[in-house]
């Protein structure tokens, strides 16, 4: 084993990573290699290639998401800053090129070819922006001359357009729902929540009218007859289908049919094939990481890796809830993937390097904060320990 | 035992690593309480999350309780576009409805080359079509996309022939009714699935199609042992044309007809007007092509004096030589109940009948009172929905204060109470037929199999008395004109004022007629209702104008058709004599 006196790089993350979360997170990797056997051959057939092609990709993917998630968990906190830094810096030239000699699939320019692999820079730019945003946030909090606030907003704006113009209105809401959080948790004044929850809603709105899509998804969410309800019509049918226990691994009939039963409908195949109670149990598995990175961001007295691990674990939450509230019908319509589980290369490793920050973020640190409170009294001068 | 390591063994980086801002703010107290504010905060979002966690997991566990619903559409796509359904035949074997192969075009954008000369080839030869929104459909990297669903075989050589790669056509069965609107109410309609939305279409999905096509059983090339109705093509086409005719002719805005017969509850025809073609349902949408048969309820007017004599009879409290007085206004509740073709005299309840005398009717009601009236219009089935197989089956409104004297004399002359013009039809079969309430069908049926499901709701002796004041009516009474030599048709007339805004109208009104034929030994009930029929010149509005003429109409034409033999008097001395003139 590793000895607490060894004072080692390796010995020091041993005993000061969340050794608990590393484990859920890794269990739900596990999972989706598991549940990507269910729920990929059926599309890879569909679009013509090997049964596995899917799986034995996502197999390949699992390792470098592991290493990633791992080695980011090492970073101090100044570094995880000064990579975030960089990170966004790359990842929104990447979006501008990709606006420019992207690839089109679905109709939006997401993708780079990058290397024999098809990269999604706004999957690595969610990271790197809460970092970034909550670092901008604090510094502004504890020290007003600097216009962090401003920067943050105008940085939302600028990450916002470019994707916009991809067009990629998931990613989007999904950065703006983010900032906000980002926002709230810096100490957001409450006249600021007011203009957000105004702008939310005005945003949506604007969605809903000038978008055609967007309404279509909620007119079909609304149960007046959109053209999206397939989807989801298949998806809860393939959940009734699997009932309490699943019809069992591989045998599922709905999913079949299912489009994206890889990436945004996996949810689904797994009450299909391993039942609601398994489907329950995801969900604990979920709220379990959401929780207990809140609760251990909770700790830290330093506000930037406060704000910066509650952020994403937010982001992961969010995208969860989302994902899963789709897949029941609880939402509109919204091509989310299901973090860890879906299917998706940029997906996995992006969110690999977002939990392994929120590792690092949340690893026991010397701290201050209980010495500060008992021994300087309020008037006092501070002692360092 | 870790955390007091950790802390201890951290407690060396402290002032460089994160002590930071707390030494560099001026203030610690400030930052102390924004760190806690911001601790506050993050367990808001925590309790957010949990929240929301819990509603996912609970509505998992909500749809866990779902019952699973199988469909043939997971094994076979192609099997729900493609549904067969059985053909529907008349009681002759004539088709009603039947199946025809269509084709369906579908493009795969993913596998079309030149998207701006593909949109503007089918454009050329589906206009309809326009090139924008077939550019939009076919752009893009779908598998598969309808662009038009059937098409005619013309078009489809067209298209076959402009040779677009990625545009393929599917097979599909369309629904086809070769008669067009004659019986669209009837039949119903299906949508462009093939699956029945209306009518007896949606009667055969609901017994067992439904679940044919379900496990995959309706895919093409698949026939089904087709469906016979009750209805006789022949006659429903006459039932229709004649209501034509007399919404024409009397300017009327709506008419409803039904023909049934009475042993054995099979509905011969029955049409609405106006109505709808089923080859186009989307007319069917419009809310005044209701089945005013079956789905529309109306105040009927005096034609229920038919079934307040009825009750009276079969009472015992009354017979026909009993006296009521109508010489003057029956004052009831503060209202005063008056007379249309008021004699003013004390009235015999078979005059009651054919002078059709509202002060008589609720005089007569009112000996047997209120709640042997509610009994018996619940025994003739006026207080359920009809039975039967058709969907669209309206509830009967009923009065909505208490059933007190009042509500018994208005409903004593058809007012104060709506039921569907097929209510009384079916309840007067029961009356002409021995006494027997026989649910009607809209499939053939033989007389045993309808008097074992049958109950009788009157006694013999009542249903001849009501034969008897029918037909006396005919010759005797308002229903002269409704009569048709040879046929000895009987029956009742209704006229019933509109409700307009609240209160009832002197000029609108809503006219039927009740009859039935041959009354020596009954057959058929027919049943007309006219909407709003307008005066001719030198006639009324009263039913004997319009509704009387278009029910001897209809017999006139279909009796033969029926089966029923004309039966002439016999020859006597002024016969012959007119003959001779």
């Amino acid at each position: 084993m590793v000895s607490r006196a060894d004072r080692g790089v390796i010995a020091e993350w041993w005993w000061t990573v969340d050794k608990t979360l590393l484990a859920a997170l890794i269990f739900l990797l596990v999972g989706g290699v598991i549940l990507s056997l269910g729920g990929s051959p059926a599309v890879a057939e569909r679009l013509g290639y090997d049964s596995f092609h899917f799986v034995s990709r996502h197999v390949i993917f699992f390792i470098p998401t592991v290493v990633v998630l791992v080695a980011t968990s090492f970073l101090t906190p100044r570094l995880a800053r000064r990579i975030s830094l960089i990170l966004l810096v790359g990842m929104v030239s990447l979006c501008v090129m990709t606006l420019l000699i992207g690839v089109q699939v679905n109709g939006s320019r997401r993708w780079m070819d990058v290397a024999g692999f098809s990269l999604q820079p706004s999957e690595f730019l969610k990271p790197a922006f809460i970092v970034v945003c909550a670092w901008l946030f604090t510094e502004n909090a504890r020290n007003a001359d600097v216009p962090g606030n401003l920067f943050a907003t105008l940085l939302l704006g600028i990450v916002c357009v470019l994707l916009i113009a991809q067009p990629d209105f998931g990613q989007t809401m999904l950065i703006g729902i983010s900032w906000a959080i980002v926002f709230f948790l810096a100490g957001m004044p409450w006249t600021w929540i007011l203009v957000v929850a105004v702008a939310a809603v005005v945003g949506v709105i604007g969605a809903y009218t000038t978008i055609p899509h967007v309404a279509g998804r909620i007119d079909s969410f609304l149960g007046s007859g959109g053209s999206d309800s397939f989807q989801i019509e298949t998806a809860l049918a393939s959940i009734v289908n699997g009932g309490w226990l699943g019809v069992g691994p591989g045998e599922g009939t709905v999913k079949r049919i299912l489009p994206d039963s890889h990436t945004d409908f996996i949810f689904a195949v797994a009450a299909e094939e391993f039942g609601i109670v398994v489907c329950v149990g995801l969900v604990a598995v979920f709220g379990f990481v959401v929780i207990r990175g809140l609760s251990r961001a909770l700790r830290n007295e330093d506000a930037f890796g406060r704000v910066a691990a509650a952020g994403l674990v937010s982001l992961f939450g969010i995208q969860s809830v989302i994902n899963m509230a789709v897949n029941l019908h609880l939402m509109p319509s919204k091509g989310m993937t299901l973090p860890f589980i879906s299917y998706g290369g940029s997906s996995m490793l992006a969110i690999a390097f977002g939990m392994g920050l929120v590792l690092a973020l949340t690893r026991r640190q010397p701290q201050t904060g209980h010495i500060r409170r008992r021994a300087v009294p309020r008037s006092g001068v501070p002692n360092p320990a | 035992m870790r955390v007091t390591t950790s802390e201890a063994g951290g407690g060396i980086a402290a002032a460089t690593v994160t002590a930071e801002p707390a030494w560099v703010a001026p203030a610690i107290p400030d930052a102390a309480d924004a760190g806690r504010a911001g601790r506050i905060r993050v367990m808001l979002i925590g309790g957010l999350f949990l929240l929301v966690y819990s509603v996912i997991a609970g509505r998992l566990i909500m749809l866990g309780f779902d019952d699973v619903v199988p469909r043939a559409t997971w094994a076979d796509p192609e099997a729900a576009i493609a549904a067969a359904r059985p053909d529907l035949l008349d009681r002759n074997g004539e088709i009603l409805a039947t199946d025809i192969k269509t084709s369906s075009l579908y493009a795969e954008p993913r596998n079309i080359i030149d998207v701006d000369e593909a949109a503007f080839a089918i454009n050329s030869v589906l206009p309809e079509l326009s090139v924008p929104w077939l550019q939009n459909r076919l752009e893009g990297n779908r598998g598969f996309v309808w662009l038009k669903r059937e098409i005619t075989p013309r078009q489809q050589e067209a298209i076959h022939n402009l040779g677009i790669p990625g545009i393929g056509f599917l097979t599909e069965n369309q629904r086809f009714y070769p008669g067009g609107p004659v019986a669209s109410h009837l039949l119903g309609a299906v949508n462009v699935d093939n699956q029945g939305i209306a009518g007896i279409e949606m009667y055969i999905d609901r017994n067992g199609l439904a679940e044919l096509q379900q496990y995959g059983f309706t895919g093409q090339g698949t026939s089904l042992e087709p469906v016979r109705l009750s209805i006789d093509l022949r006659v429903q086409h006459i039932l229709r044309d004649e209501l034509q005719n007399a919404m024409e002719l009397y300017s009327a805005i709506a008419a409803a007809g039904v023909i049934l017969d009475i042993h054995t509850g099979e509905v011969l025809a029955m049409s609405s007007l106006p109505d709808f073609d089923p080859n186009q349902p989307a007319q069917a949408l419009d809310p005044d092509r209701l089945n005013r048969v079956t789905a529309g309820v109306y105040e009927l007017g005096s034609v229920f004096k038919t079934l307040t004599l009825a009750m009276g009879l079969d009472s015992g409290l009354v017979n026909l030589n009993n006296i009521f007085d109508a010489s003057h206004p029956l004052r009831i509740g503060g209202f005063s109940i008056g007379d249309f073709h008021g004699k003013n005299r004390p009235l015999t309840a078979e005059e009651v009948f054919i002078y059709s005398s509202n002060i008589g009717a609720g005089r007569m009601a009112l000996v047997v009172g209120p709640q042997g009236q509610q009994e018996f219009f619940r025994r003739m089935g006026l207080m359920d929905r009809v039975p039967g197989e058709l969907p669209e089956r309206a509830l009967p409104l009923m009065p909505s204060s208490r059933w007190g004297d009042l509500t018994t004399v208005t409903a004593a002359f058809g007012h104060g109470f709506s039921v569907t013009p097929f209510h009384l039809a079916v309840a007067t079969a029961a009356l002409m037929n021995g006494g027997i309430l026989v649910e009607p069908t809209f499939f053939p049926r033989d007389e045993a199999t309808a008097l074992a499901r049958g109950h009788r709701v009157v006694s013999e002796e009542t249903s001849q008395e009501m034969r008897y004041l029918f037909r006396l009516n005919s010759t005797a009474g308002s229903g002269r004109r409704a009569d048709v030599d040879g046929y000895l048709v009987g029956g009742k007339t209704g006229t019933a004022e509109k409700i307009v805004n609240g209160a009832y109208s002197g000029s609108l009104v809503l006219n039927s007629y009740l009859a039935a034929f041959p009354m020596d030994d009954p057959q058929y009930v027919v049943l007309i209702v006219l909407d709003e029929p307008k005066a001719l010149p030198g006639g009324g509005t009263t039913a004997a104008y319009n509704a009387g003429p278009t029910v001897s109409a209809v017999i006139r034409r279909s009796a033969p058709l029926l089966g029923v033999a004309p039966r002439f008097a016999p020859f006597d001395g002024s016969t012959v004599a007119a003959f001779q003139l």
